[in-house]
Formats: structure tokens, C-alpha cells, sequence
């Protein structure tokens, strides 16, 4: 469960090549980060697969399953986006219903993050009435709830306050743990470098470089992963 | 199944924002003022057929691009989910287009109800005013959301809609009476019935004035308008018209959505 | 997106909606109040005065008619002061044949005639003597001559059926002719497929009432007129019911002729059709269905008053054409359902009153060779067109009629608008020139180019006002029924 491949995936926005023959293996059970400056294709990666953005070319598959019109397999991905958006007249006691009424009302739903990142009272308030850090934590419920087996965390972080983040990291790590495939995306490298496993570094919509973190902070003789991405990335440039 | 789970929800928001209600209302007081003031069902459905061409496909296409558009976070949450696109598309479209259809029928119906107005030969021209007014709904609806697809910018959306009601109720006919006088010197009875088809609002209004102003069409030329649209292939001819300009739209409003990226 | 957009988009959508609601508001009709002195007002005051003095003289004009609904004619009642000799003929009887009792009547007697089948051929009448059937006796013209012909006086025709007078190109054969004679009576007959029905050529001071006539023509050309009455002095037509003829009836030279109470309906050309007739009367008759309506042409000094001209709908059909017709009055009528209400053209110094001029196509057509016609007091209610006319110049009078139409208010409280009334439409003069331009009837686009010509009349005509629009309709019940 949790096997991701990218084939040769190419995607333009006009006369912008987003993603430029990018392939990708991402691994079950472990937490993969996706870096690379802005505009270097992360979020248009996601959203291929996710089945938001239809690719130009190349093909996707997940566990051996190719995505494309049948939706049945994102009943097993949980989605977190970056920028929360949801119906302003709606309340996320409606939304999380929909979702749950959408997906079949299973049982086993986990609730525990309503709790843990204490967003209770405002499950009744209509989402125009949030701030973005509980809508943000909103999204955090609604992408745990159905227990999916992979995991997009697109800055899951940003506009959080610390006790709620570090709540939120916990979580990840013991979904990383229980065997979940996570896919992270954010720009706080002490975040990646406590939750990935691996770094992805896209640049112009192409791998820069693809390695695990112990290895990179390890062959770089940097202090941390932050350095060590830099030295990475001009130290290829140089050369 | 998820469509109508997905309709269900987007007519709760829709009945929130309230403006469906005062859309009815705006049906409701304006029928119920024609019949204190003008009289007989069939004068107060004379009135209501001008506001129902005008109004309706300027509302249906405003609020309807407004709409998609408002609808975007919906979509994207509900894209990541396990739901066809085509189902959210119906759903969207059942979110608009149902509780518009249902706010003209009601807030027109019921004032006719209420006063007595289906006496006589009204109650078919009041099913004929209120079907079309269902066909401009869905089309002009339809319309918008091609619209909204196609264009990320709010303002421009907006704009193309405005200019395409404009198009559809005034310059189409504007076009019309040109090619009439420019082309004075020929018989213009069956090209104008032709172009009359390629536009819904001139459909929907003659459909409705055979079915009222009978003594006005009876000269020679409305009686080569009334014999077509009243012989059985003409009124075949006009109600597939109609249907094609509800499917197509809505047809290549659905492929937009299939392809679209969010 | 950042927030700011979608509530630009907001408002920028809500501002165009409300600047479209004001543009629609814009769009009701606002006529603009101009003095005008009315130049028809007095000729037509004239007009009425001497129509009014020709009410009509005759046998009872003053008993009042029943509505002749059904129209099996009646038993007929004798006059009581008979003395001449009567004459039985029937089956069995000593006279099996009319054409033997005509033979031995002499003037002042009477025939009788008992039921039965008679074929004998064309019948004069050279005596004056009253031919009278009893149990419906039945006058057969065989489809090939005319039945009866009378060349005396004072001769009285009741209660047979006349059926199938021959068709010819060159003689007009009818059912019962009249020629040169004065006082025939041709009462409770029944006509059934006949070319001509009753023919009156120079026969005066006839009555032809309660008579119902019918035939199923279908060509012009083939067919005669169900009551023909040519060159005739003070003929009464009453309660009479025609249908299937080419013309219900006819008049030519009939001077003050009063038709009264009849109804002519379904026939191929007009319900009533009415040339070179002065100082006539029609009243209380039903015009209905016919292919062109009712034509009164060539006359002066005409009442028609009462009247219904109902449903004659076609290409070029109208209910009442009047075409070169001086000083009358057409007062009280009923027109609906008409593609032409009125079509006035070459008539001068008519009174157009109180009329209900109610769901036609155009109400009132007038062309611009008719002058100093005041129309006043009418009722015109939801038609298509109100007025028209071909030129921009107006030579008639319009004063004080209802309009439905009529968009202005009356806050002097009067009871008459404010503003004055411009019945004429610019979409009806673009009509009148591009019959095609028909299929924009009720489109928006044809409502803005109303409003630029209320604003700045280029070619409607600016004097047809109605300074003094009534905010009610004229009240009055039905006085045609």
C-alpha cells in the first residue's frame, strides 16, 4: 500500500513547462519532501496526483494503478492544501459530513485531531467566519479522518501557532510510523528535517537531485539539512 | 448518487446566501402586482413574457458565472475525494439550476393559483410561459459555466457573460432587422424563422407569442411564421432547437470541466 | 486569488444588475405632453349631429328584436283582416301543383302550400298574393334554375325551404328573386345550398327577415350572396342568419336600408358588403369569421352602431373596411379578435365612439386620405397595434379614448392622464414596410428603439396624441348583446 510512480510526466501552463519529463519513485511507508524554489513544479506535481491537474503527458500510478478518470483510488489519499478554501457558507461540521456522507459514511473515521488541535468550537461557525489557522486545522482533520493510506501535507505548518504544529508533527510522525506513505511539501527545513525521510528537490519542473536526509546532512558535513541543501544546490551549480 | 449528495450540499449554501429566495420573491410580488393591476391571466402572462426573457437569462448567466466561480473551493475540496468530475459537474449545475427553476415556477405558479389566472385557455400558455422560462434557466445557466471554465479572471467572466446576454436579447435582433432591410429585395420569411432558431430568447419569444398574439400573426407573413411553428415538423424543429441549445452548451460546458485544471 | 477579487467580481455584477433594472424602468413607455389644438373635433361634432338625425324610418323600427338565437323560423301569424280567396296546394288536394295555383290566383288571394316535395321547375310570381308553406313544403331548383321569381307587388313568401337554385356564369339564380316591384315580404324561409339566396333588384320597401340562409361555397368565384339587394329604396333586413355564401350580405344602391339583428358568419368573402348605400342604418348584427370582414364603401349618412365584428382573422382580413364613406357614425361596437379592427382609407368627417376595440392585431389602420374622423370614447384594449397610419402628418382626431396601453398617471385627478397618449408605434411603421420584421414582434431590442423614438420621433407622427387619455375604460356593459 502506498506505492507512487511518475513516469515521464510533462505538464505546461501556456507557454510555462511546469513539469518537463519528471519520473518518480516515492516509497511506501516513509516520508518523502518535496523542495524546490517557487514555481518549480511541487504543488503541479501533487495535483497530478491527486487528479486536480491533468497531465499534458506521462502516466501516474499508484500501487500499480494508473490514475486517470476512475476517482476510486483517492478514497485512499488524505489531502492537506496549503491554502484552505472552502464554501464560506457552510460550517466544517457540514463539510466533514459531506466528505464522510460522500465517501459511504464508513465507521472507523479517526476524530482524535478535532480534539487534539482543539478546533471543537468552531466546527459550528460558517467557514467565512474562520481565521486561517483553524481553517487550516480543518484541513488537517479532514485529511486524517478516513485513515488513508497515503498522505499529501502541502505546508502543513504555515500559519500555525507552535503548540498546534508541534501536535500536528507528532501526528505525522506516528502515521509515518504505523506504515503510511507521506508525501510532505513546505519551506521550513528543520520541519523536513525532522519529519522526511527523503528529499526530493525539484527545479524548472525536472529531479535536481533525489536523496535520503540522513545521507545528504551526512555527506555534506553540514549542521543541519537547510545547509546542506544549499551546499548541495551550489555546489552543482558551480560545477 | 454522489450527484445529488453533492447537490444537496451546494443547495443548502445556495439557500444561505438567500438570493434564490428574493429571486422568487422577485416573481412572486411581481405577478401577484400584474394580476392587482392589469386583470385577466392572460394579460398578466403578456407582461410576465418580456421580464421572463430579459430577466431570467441575465440572472441565470450573472449569478450563474458568480457561481462557479464561488464554487471553486467546493470543487477543488470535493476533487480530491473519490468523486467523479462528471457527477460533481451535474451536481453543481442541479445546485444552480434547481433552485432557480424552482423559484420561478413556484413565484410565478402561485400567484396564477391564488387569483384564479388558469381559467380559460391560460393554464397551457402559463405551462408554455413557465417550460420556457425552465429552458432559458438551464440554458443560460449552462452558458455561464462555459463561461466561468473558460476564464480564471472573475471580472472578464463576468464581462463575456454581460456581453453574451446583450448579444442574445438585443444585437442578435438588431442583426435581424439589418439583414432585413439589406436584404429587402428577397423573400426573408424562412431565412429569418432559420436564424430565429439560433437564438433561444427569439425562440422562446415566439413560441409564446403564437401562443398569444394570434390576431397580429395572422397577416401574410405571420401566417407563414404561425404555419411553420405551427404544423407539427415546425414545432418538432423548434423544440429540438430548444433541447440542442440545452444540451450543447451544458455538453461542452461538462467536456471544459473534464479537461479543466484546478 | 486573493480575496479581494471575487468581491470586485461581487459588486461589479451587482452594479451592472441594478444599472439593468433602471435601464428596464427607463423602458416604460413615457409620452411626452404636447399642446395640440384639435382640428377634426368640430367636422365630427357635425358628423354626429346629422347621423343622428337619420334615424331610421321603416315598418317597426321602434319594436324591440330578441337576440335571434336559433334561428328555426317561427310559426308565422296571418294578419287578421284577410278577404281575398285561398288557394291549398298539396298532395291530394285539388291543386297538386303551385304552378297551377299561381295560374288562378288573382291578386289579394293567398296559396297554401302543404308540406311535400315540389319540382317544378323556375316559378314566377306575377300577381300580388301571399305564398305561404305550411309543414315546411320543399322548393327544389334541381342545381340548375332559379326557384321563385316575383315581378309584382306586395307579394309575401313564409315558411318553405328553398333548396339547390342552379349555378350559372351569366344569370345570378337564386332562391327567391324580387324585380321591379315595391312591398314583398319574405319571412321564416329556410335556404339551403343555393347560388344566390334572396335576390332584390329595384324592388323597394321590402322586409326580408327572419330567413335562414345557408350554402357550403368554398370558391369565390362560384358562389352568390346570401341576401343580394341591388338598387333598392328602404329594404328592412332582420333576424336573419347567413353562412357559405360568397357575401352574407349585399348592398349596392340601397338607399336607407336598415339592417338590423342579423348574423352573417363563415362566409367567403364579407359578412356584409355595403357600396354606393347612403342614409343607411345597421344595428345589433354579428359579423363573424368572414374571410375579409365587412366592407362599407362609396357611402355617406351610414349608422352602424351595435355591432360585433368578431374573430376575421386571415392574410388581408379586417372587421369593418370603410373606404370612401363620408359623414357617419359608427358608435357601440364590438371588434375582436380581428387582424385589422378598423381600416379607414379616403373617409372623411366619421365619429368613431365608444366602441371596445379589444384583442385585435391593429386596432384602428387609418390612412392619411381620410380626414377630420374623431375618434372618442373608445375602448382600445390589449391590442397588438393601436394605431396606424402612412404618413407622419394626422388629419384626424384622437380625444379622451381609453388606452390599455397607456403607461402615464393622473395626479390632477381628472380622470385623465397627465401626459398625452402616442398610440402609434414606431415597430408598427417598420411592419407596414418589412411585413418580415413581424418576428421581432415583443423583442427587447424593438422595445430600445421605441424608447429613441419617443425621445426623438423621426417617424411616427408627433400630432396623433391622444391629449386626454382615460385612466379607466369607458364603462357601459355590452350594448351590442
Amino acid at each position: 500500500m502506498g506505492m507512487i510512480r511518475v513516469h515521464d510526466l510533462s505538464h505546461r501552463y501556456g507557454r510555462l513547462q511546469v513539469l518537463d519529463a519528471l519520473g518518480l519513485e516515492i516509497e511506501r511507508g516513509r516520508c518523502t519532501a518535496i523542495l524546490g524554489p517557487n514555481g518549480a513544479g511541487k504543488t503541479t506535481l501533487v495535483k497530478c496526483i491527486l487528479g486536480l491537474v491533468r497531465p499534458d503527458s506521462g502516466r501516474i500510478t499508484i500501487d500499480g494503478e494508473r490514475v486517470g478518470d476512475d476517482p476510486e483510488y483517492r478514497r485512499r489519499i488524505g489531502y492537506m492544501p496549503q491554502i484552505a478554501r472552502y464554501p464560506e457558507n457552510l460550517t466544517a461540521r457540514e463539510i466533514i459530513q459531506m466528505i464522510r456522507d460522500l465517501r459511504g459514511n464508513p465507521d472507523d473515521t479517526d476524530e482524535s485531531l478535532i480534539h487534539d488541535l482543539r478546533v471543537e468550537g468552531e466546527l459550528d461557525k460558517p467557514f467565512r467566519t474562520l481565521s486561517g489557522g483553524n481553517r487550516q486545522k480543518v484541513s488537517a482533520v479532514l485529511a486524517f479522518l478516513f485513515r488513508p493510506g497515503i498522505l499529501f501535507l502541502d505546508e502543513p505548518t504555515a500559519g500555525l501557532d507552535p503548540v498546534t504544529s508541534s501536535v500536528l508533527k507528532d501526528r505525522v510522525k506516528q502515521e509515518r510510523d504505523a506504515g503510511r506513505t507521506i508525501v510532505l511539501t513546505s519551506h521550513v527545513m528543520s520541519e523536513v528535517e525532522e519529519l522526511a525521510d527523503t528529499v526530493v528537490y525539484l527545479l524548472d519542473g525536472r529531479i535536481h537531485f533525489e536523496e535520503s536526509v540522513a545521507e545528504l546532512i551526512g555527506t555534506s558535513g553540514e549542521m543541519n539539512l537547510e545547509r546542506a541543501i544549499a551546499r548541495r544546490i551550489t555546489a552543482r551549480v558551480v560545477a | 448518487m454522489n450527484t445529488l449528495k453533492i447537490a444537496r450540499y451546494q443547495l443548502r449554501d445556495v439557500m444561505r446566501s438567500r438570493w434564490v429566495l428574493l429571486y422568487g420573491i422577485f416573481f412572486l410580488l411581481m405577478t401577484d402586482a400584474l394580476f392587482r393591476f392589469g386583470g385577466s391571466g392572460e394579460r398578466v402572462l403578456l407582461s410576465l413574457m418580456n421580464v421572463v426573457l430579459i430577466a431570467i437569462p441575465l440572472v441565470a448567466i450573472v449569478l450563474g458565472t458568480m457561481y462557479l466561480y464561488g464554487s471553486r473551493e467546493f470543487t477543488e475540496l470535493l476533487l480530491t475525494q473519490p468523486v467523479r468530475r462528471r457527477s460533481l459537474f451535474l451536481g453543481l449545475f442541479a445546485g444552480l439550476a434547481l433552485p432557480m427553476s424552482v423559484a420561478f415556477v413556484l413565484g410565478t405558479g402561485l400567484p396564477f393559483w391564488a387569483h384564479g389566472g388558469l381559467a380559460g385557455g391560460t393554464g397551457s400558455s402559463l405551462l408554455l410561459l413557465l417550460g420556457t422560462g425552465v429552458g432559458l434557466t438551464l440554458i443560460f445557466a449552462s452558458l455561464a459555466f462555459l463561461i466561468a471554465l473558460s476564464t480564471e479572471d472573475r471580472i472578464r467572466g463576468l464581462g463575456i457573460s454581460l456581453g453574451v446576454w446583450v448579444f442574445f436579447t438585443v444585437v442578435f435582433n438588431g442583426l435581424v432587422m439589418l439583414a432585413i432591410y439589406m436584404l429587402a429585395d428577397y423573400p426573408m420569411e424562412k431565412p429569418v424563422l432559420a436564424l430565429s432558431l439560433l437564438n433561444p430568447v427569439d425562440l422562446g419569444r415566439i413560441l409564446l407569442l403564437l401562443s398569444f398574439d394570434i390576431s397580429a400573426l395572422m397577416g401574410f407573413t405571420g401566417a407563414v411564421f404561425r404555419r411553420f411553428f405551427g404544423s407539427g415538423l415546425g414545432q418538432g424543429v423548434a423544440i429540438a432547437a430548444m433541447a440542442a441549445w440545452v444540451v450543447i452548451p451544458f455538453a461542452l460546458g461538462l467536456r471544459s470541466f473534464h479537461r479543466k485544471n484546478f | 486569488m486573493s480575496r479581494e477579487r471575487p468581491r470586485r467580481a461581487r459588486t461589479f455584477a451587482a452594479m451592472t444588475v441594478v444599472g439593468i433594472a433602471l435601464l428596464l424602468l427607463a423602458l416604460a413607455p413615457r409620452p411626452e405632453g404636447t399642446a395640440l389644438e384639435l382640428p377634426g373635433s368640430e367636422a365630427a361634432a357635425s358628423a354626429r349631429a346629422t347621423a343622428a338625425t337619420q334615424a331610421p324610418t321603416g315598418h317597426d323600427t321602434a319594436t324591440p328584436h330578441q337576440s335571434h338565437e336559433g334561428h328555426a323560423p317561427a310559426t308565422p301569424s296571418r294578419p287578421e283582416t284577410f278577404t281575398g280567396t285561398e288557394h291549398v296546394v298539396g298532395r291530394g288536394e285539388r291543386l297538386e301543383r303551385i304552378s297551377d295555383a299561381l295560374e288562378v290566383a288573382e291578386a289579394g288571394d293567398r296559396i297554401r302550400v302543404r308540406g311535400g316535395h315540389y319540382r317544378e321547375g323556375p316559378l314566377t310570381i306575377d300577381r300580388s298574393i301571399e305564398l305561404i308553406g305550411e309543414g315546411w313544403p320543399v322548393l327544389d331548383g334541381e342545381g340548375e334554375h332559379s326557384i321563385l321569381t316575383v315581378t309584382a307587388n306586395d307579394v309575401r313568401i313564409q315558411g318553405f325551404i328553398l333548396r339547390d337554385s342552379g349555378f350559372s356564369h351569366i344569370r345570378d339564380h337564386a332562391a327567391i328573386t324580387v324585380e321591379e316591384s315595391r312591398g314583398c315580404r319574405i319571412e321564416h324561409n329556410r335556404l339551403e345550398n343555393n347560388f344566390f339566396g334572396i335576390y332584390l333588384a329595384r324592388a323597394h320597401d321590402c322586409l326580408v327577415r327572419h330567413n335562414d340562409i345557408r350554402s357550403s361555397a368554398t370558391r369565390e368565384a362560384t358562389s352568390g350572396n346570401g341576401i343580394h339587394l341591388w338598387d333598392v329604396d328602404r329594404v328592412q333586413v332582420e333576424d336573419n342568419h347567413i353562412t357559405g355564401h360568397r357575401d352574407g350580405i349585399y348592398l349596392e344602391f340601397a338607399q336607407g336600408a336598415v339592417i338590423r339583428s342579423n348574423r352573417s358568419e363563415g362566409n367567403l368573402r364579407y359578412g356584409l358588403h355595403f357600396m354606393f348605400s347612403n342614409e343607411s342604418f345597421y344595428v345589433n348584427n354579428v359579423f363573424a369569421r368572414n374571410g375579409a370582414g365587412v366592407a362599407v364603401m362609396y357611402s355617406r349618412d351610414v349608422i352602424m352602431s351595435r355591432n360585433q365584428f368578431l374573430d376575421n382573422w386571415g392574410t388581408s382580413a379586417y372587421g369593418l373596411l370603410v373606404k370612401d364613406v363620408q359623414d357617419s357614425l359608427i358608435e357601440e361596437n364590438l371588434f375582436r379578435g380581428n387582424t385589422v379592427a378598423i381600416h379607414s382609407e379616403g373617409s372623411d368627417r366619421l365619429t368613431f365612439r365608444l366602441n371596445r376595440l379589444e384583442r385585435n392585431g391593429w386596432a384602428v389602420k387609418i390612412l392619411a386620405n381620410s380626414q377630420d374622423n374623431y375618434f372618442t370614447a373608445n375602448n382600445f384594449i390589449d391590442n397588438t397595434f393601436d394605431v396606424i397610419t402612412n404618413s407622419r402628418q394626422n388629419p384626424n382626431t384622437f380625444d379622451a379614448n381609453y388606452w390599455s396601453q397607456y403607461r402615464g398617471y393622473d395626479l390632477e385627478g381628472d380622470g385623465t392622464g397627465d401626459l398625452a397618449h402616442r398610440p402609434v408605434r414606431l415597430f408598427s411603421f417598420i411592419v407596414e414596410t418589412k411585413p418580415v420584421a413581424l418576428i421581432l414582434l415583443r423583442s427587447f431590442f424593438v422595445d430600445i428603439l421605441e424608447v429613441a423614438e419617443r425621445v426623438l420621433p423621426i417617424l411616427t407622427p408627433e400630432t396623433l396624441t391622444d391629449e386626454n387619455p382615460l385612466m379607466i375604460e369607458v364603462p357601459g356593459g355590452e350594448p351590442w348583446a
